[in-house]
């Protein structure tokens, strides 16, 4: 049964040096709060998964967590580049990071078979292409009817973690909207983090809302705007002026140390790094 | 500008022009949705646009920055985990046509987005595949956005991300994919289709006022040109219209 714990006690307690880690959400509901945390609190040697790294992983890569990235799609939607990742694949800085790559389809195949209990995804694609070369695909002859397709190797993250828009007492998680693979990192993973908008008395059915019985969960943590900039249907948009700016503030090294420093190290949660992005908008 | 539009809008029109009415559209992001959107606010207002966050049906009223904007859940006709979205509708052969961007093309129509240089030593990373290798896989048709230069029309490509038309005909099928592949590349110069006996990407129509020549001297290997290349027609004053009233800052960006 999921606890009901504090952010900074779940990363503690639930995601170690050298883990294997997936931090989902799929433009929406991306768990910035949680990535956060984990800059806080120094992880390292990490491999993170993710179908698309955008701003966070671009954060945590360029505080040096992670050795290895698993991923299908690595950029700032619609804004360009990850200058923090490209820093890390073609100059090393601040350390080097090995390359996983797939497709979205591979990736999204490969936590479906992850959280099903298999050992593989298959799906028609990937061959032909130079992706084979650089991360754990391989061609299988189909059993029934001789087709050539590509298997995956299941994802099985140490950790999944994902934000959603609110659970209950119990741990009962509830989100709507684009839920992209979130359902699948959770069941996919050894241990689970949900960040979530608010804990309430009762989950008011949603349409279309996914719910993750409290009983798949590890642990759920009240992070009231922990998507941000990413967004929380029904509760607030995405920033996408910050998208915008980051590509400012993530091209050069010192401004993006003094940036990460201001806003993340030297703040306590999301909380007061939501207050730290107002007064820096506010004095400029 | 000539003629009171850029080639990016002339390029954004030619690519809308193709996608016919009552289409399904698995569309990318930056100038694909651009297009699409287009299409669907002038002569295809039936055409069904499913974006790859699992939003099917989306119906943006301004363009979206990516691909996974609140606008399109709110205006879709059904939003769809992303593993559904990838296995049951696209690889499940339900999608007309995908429209893709890329970094890199060959004469093929085969396309790179992951890296420019070599793969452990790149000069530029890429983002990646993302989900373009199975867009052109299982949707009938693909039509690909490019901006025409030898840095991307190249003689070989840095790295295959994408099965355009493979290495020739029959490729396609030995590999086993259901859709035709790459049947129309739009560039800011012109329209190449591939040729139906070799595969090859060919010149068949010109933007107004683009002279063949060009078009040969933007192109890494040594284009064929149609028996008949055909002119264009330049964007009529509805679709100028249409299209500024979708441009946004995102649209801006991606099309510097």
């Amino acid at each position: 049964m999921a606890e009901i714990v504090p952010l900074s006690e779940a990363v503690a307690a639930l995601v170690r040096d050298g883990d294997t880690v997936a931090l989902e959400g799929f433009t929406h509901l991306i768990p910035h709060a949680a990535g956060h945390e984990l800059i806080r609190q120094r992880r390292r040697d990490l491999t993170l998964v993710r179908m698309t790294p955008d701003v966070i992983y671009d954060q945590m890569i360029g505080m040096g967590c992670a050795g290895t990235l698993v991923f299908s799609w690595g950029g700032n939607p619609g804004v360009g580049s990850l200058h923090r990742l490209r820093d890390a694949v073609e100059h090393g800085w601040p350390r080097p990071l090995a390359l996983e790559e797939h497709s979205h389809a591979a990736m999204a195949a490969a936590y479906a078979a992850g959280a099903a209990n298999l050992p593989m995804g298959v799906l028609r694609g990937a061959v032909g292409t130079d992706l084979p070369a650089h991360n754990s695909s391989t061609t299988i002859e189909c059993p029934f009817t001789g087709e050539r397709l590509t298997a995956v190797r299941a994802l099985r993250p140490d950790v999944g973690i994902v934000h959603a828009q609110r659970a209950d007492r119990a741990g009962n998680v509830q989100m709507w909207g684009i839920t992209g693979v979130q359902k699948e990192v959770v069941l996919a993973a050894g241990r689970s983090i949900v960040t979530v908008e608010e804990v309430v008395d009762t989950l008011d059915p949603v349409p279309g809302a996914v719910v993750l019985p409290g009983w798949v969960v590890t642990a759920v943590c009240e992070a009231p705007g922990g998507a941000h900039p990413s967004y929380a249907h029904g509760y607030y948009g995405r920033d996408n002026a910050f998208y915008v700016s980051w590509d400012e503030i993530s091209r050069d090294r010192e401004r993006f140390t003094a940036w990460i420093t201001r806003h993340v190290l030297e703040t306590a949660d999301v909380v007061a790094y939501r207050r730290s992005l107002d007064e820096a908008e506010a004095a400029a | 500008m000539t003629g009171g539009y850029s080639s990016s809008e002339m390029m954004a029109v030619a690519a809308a022009r193709r996608l016919e009415d009552g289409a399904v559209c698995f569309v990318g992001i930056g100038l694909p949705s651009l297009a699409a959107n287009l299409a669907r606010a002038t002569h295809a207002p039936r055409c069904t646009l499913i974006y790859e966050s699992g939003t099917i049906g989306a119906k943006p009223r301004h363009l979206p920055l990516s691909i996974g904007d609140g606008e399109l859940a709110e205006t879709a006709d059904a939003v769809v985990s992303v593993p559904e979205i990838f296995s049951y509708w696209l690889q499940g052969g339900r999608i007309d046509v995908g429209f893709l961007g890329a970094a890199q093309i060959d004469r093929f129509g085969n396309l790179n987005s992951t890296v420019i240089g070599d793969y452990d030593h790149p000069r530029v990373r890429l983002p990646g595949a993302g989900g373009a290798p199975e867009i052109a896989a299982s949707c009938r048709r693909t039509f690909v956005m490019l901006r025409h230069s030898t840095r991307g029309f190249v003689p070989r490509l840095d790295f295959r991300t994408t099965v355009g038309n493979g290495d020739g005909p029959g490729d396609r099928a030995r590999l086993g994919f259901t859709g035709a592949g790459v049947t129309a590349v739009v560039t800011d110069l012109c329209v190449l289709e591939p040729d139906p006996v070799s595969a090859e990407l060919t010149l068949t129509t010109l933007h107004p006022g683009i002279e063949p020549e060009r078009v040969r001297a933007a192109t890494g290997w040594e284009l064929r040109v149609a028996a008949d290349v055909r002119v264009e027609q330049p964007p009529s004053a509805a679709e100028l219209q249409a299209l500024r009233a979708l441009r946004t800052v995102a649209t801006e960006r991606v099309s510097e």
